[in-house]
């Protein structure tokens, strides 16, 4: 909630000049597309004949029946509760994504078949890299963050220079660098190591100004009365810095968590069998493709709101001691 | 005075680039003694103190607290600093810790005293700042007069051999200000040595030892609170003085 003021003010969606422009826009919208000719002109065959010959006749009365649900709908969503509002919302758009994946006419024995063997393969192996390279990324951020707040060149260098140009190149091309570059320097990396490990230094290399503007948040007093009980430096950044800075921490590196988790999707171009790889071949056979494409969707946006919710656990946890 | 000096500073100097902050600071402070440090914003008063606990470096003149030479590239700070505690304006207690574990984090983590021993000195220096019940509170929940008399605790709980006060009642309510200098008085009236920076002189007559007035990073006057207060030897003294007093 950015301020939620003291007077109510009338609800937008009840003014009558809103519902109106509302109405009029929606239907100006509609009327211009050729309704009839898509999936709702079948809906719409009781009232406006064969859709194809329905002419003006028939996108007057579609625009005009769409017109009309999609205002009242708003106008009654207005009359309920918040939390009411935010639940109806969300499952209407959901109903919307349902029907328009249901247009596809999917393959859904095919998709129950192949699904057991893309949560067993592409799901673990697309955590178990995320998960490595998080882990790995989150040190480098600590130690990046520390190295570029230090007063020490040669630390402030390295770091600086590896943000730069982690944070300089295309995701994808560190994939390839690394995968395909190392065998030249002699090191032959499997293509999981090679992918956790450009996932982990593109991330750790953003997390560490994440970090970095978290420290940097802790006021200077803190250090002083750290420093002048007798606590090192590092007992200072263990036990008094970074358990502050975490709040301010969490929330950037969550969204980060978030994207590593779709990003790592772009090791699949060095052919882990991760779940980007599984649902661009599996259906490759029977030209299926659409079916694994939006499982995998689904798959990921999942797997993105358990971190969600992970995350929001997490915040409320260190926001104990805020509470007043 | 008799009694084995605790802090000596012979000759101190300190600049901020081009700015002279200390100039050429001479002073003993001797075991038992209540000191202070009064004088206008800016005039380098508490960068003397936290001079002392070296929080801030200074660059010509020597610092010893205990006989241990403050410098640059010196190993024992912590061991200084242990022993010296330090009490700032804005409290500074550390509020992702209940009050009771921010005073028991100094005894455990850096002398290694066991939990149980730091949880015992914990509650009996809550008890000695009179607020024992607030222990598991977190310091936000506390108000600003009851914060400050935690970081007190927080201070005694090493069991320094000297005190450093920072303005500790510049940032209070008004009606906060006296439940810190009371403890403040008990915490003098038991034999602490105490280099306390305020503008408090009621406190600065009832306690003070020796009264010091800056200005301009020198020290201008210093004596006797009696004397200091009646009749000031110094025109700046005498202005500040007027100034500080006339309400």
């Amino acid at each position: 909630m950015l301020y939620a003021d003291t007077v109510e003010a009338n609800v937008l969606v009840h003014k009558p000049w809103f519902v109106a422009a509302m109405f009029a826009a929606v239907f100006a919208i509609f009327f211009a597309i050729n309704l009839p000719e898509t999936a709702f002109g079948e809906l719409m065959r009781p009232v406006i004949g064969e859709p194809a010959e329905s002419g003006v006749y028939g996108r007057f009365a579609s625009a005009l029946v769409i017109a009309i649900i999609l205002t009242l709908n708003i106008v009654m969503i207005g009359f309920v509760p918040i939390h009411v509002q935010i639940g109806v919302v969300w499952i209407e758009l959901l109903v919307l994504f349902l029907a328009f994946f249901y247009t596809f006419q999917l393959d859904f024995p095919f998709i129950l078949q192949k699904l057991p063997f893309m949560i067993t393969q592409g799901v673990l192996t697309t955590l178990y890299v995320s998960a490595v390279s998080i882990v790995i990324a989150s040190v480098l951020a600590i130690l990046g963050a520390i190295a570029k707040l230090s007063s020490n060149g040669f630390a402030y260098a390295i770091a600086s220079f590896y943000t730069s140009f982690f944070r300089g190149l295309p995701l994808l091309m560190q994939v390839y660098l690394i995968y395909l570059g190392l065998p030249q320097l002699g090191f032959v990396v499997g293509a999981v190591p090679a992918g956790v490990l450009a996932l982990s230094l593109c991330y750790g290399a953003y997390m560490t100004e994440i970090f970095r503007a978290g420290i940097q948040s802790i006021d200077r007093g803190q250090w002083e009365a750290s420093r002048s009980i007798g606590f090192s430096f590092s007992l200072t950044m263990r036990k008094i810095i970074l358990p502050q800075a975490l709040p301010v921490i969490i929330p950037p590196t969550g969204n980060q968590f978030i994207a590593m988790l779709k990003d790592s999707s772009l090791v699949s171009v060095i052919g882990v069998w991760e779940l980007m790889f599984l649902a661009r071949t599996l259906g490759q056979k029977t030209f299926q493709h659409m079916e694994m494409l939006i499982s995998a969707a689904m798959i990921y946006w999942i797997l993105s709101i358990c971190l969600e919710l992970i995350q929001s656990r997490i915040e409320r946890h260190y926001g104990r001691s805020k509470v007043r | 005075m008799s009694a084995e000096p605790i802090i000596q500073a012979e000759a101190v100097s300190k600049w901020y680039g081009a700015f002279q902050a200390l100039k050429d600071i001479n002073l003993t402070i001797h075991k038992g003694e209540r000191i202070v440090i009064c004088g206008p914003s800016g005039s380098g008063k508490s960068t003397l103190i936290r001079c002392f606990n070296r929080l801030e470096a200074h660059q010509a003149g020597e610092i010893r607290v205990n006989g241990v030479q403050l410098h640059a590239k010196m190993r024992n700070v912590a061991a200084v600093r242990s022993d010296v505690g330090m009490v700032f304006q804005h409290f500074n207690l550390f509020p992702h810790m209940t009050v009771l574990m921010n005073c028991m984090a100094g005894p455990m983590w850096v002398k290694g005293v066991p939990a149980d021993k730091a949880r015992q000195t914990a509650t009996k220096f809550l008890e000695r700042v009179r607020i024992p019940e607030q222990a598991n509170k977190f310091p936000v929940q506390l108000s600003g007069g009851q914060q400050q008399r935690v970081a007190i605790a927080r201070s005694l709980c090493m069991e320094p051999s000297v005190m450093l006060f920072d303005e500790p009642t510049s940032a209070l309510d008004p009606e906060m200000v006296s439940e810190v200098l009371d403890t403040m008085t008990e915490l003098a009236r038991d034999g602490m040595t105490m280099v306390c920076v305020t503008h408090e002189m009621g406190f600065a007559r009832a306690v003070a030892d020796r009264v010091i007035f800056m200005d301009y990073g020198q020290i201008v006057e210093e004596g006797q609170p009696e004397s200091f207060f009646t009749n000031p030897q110094h025109d700046r003294t005498k202005l500040f003085l007027s100034q500080i007093l006339k309400h």
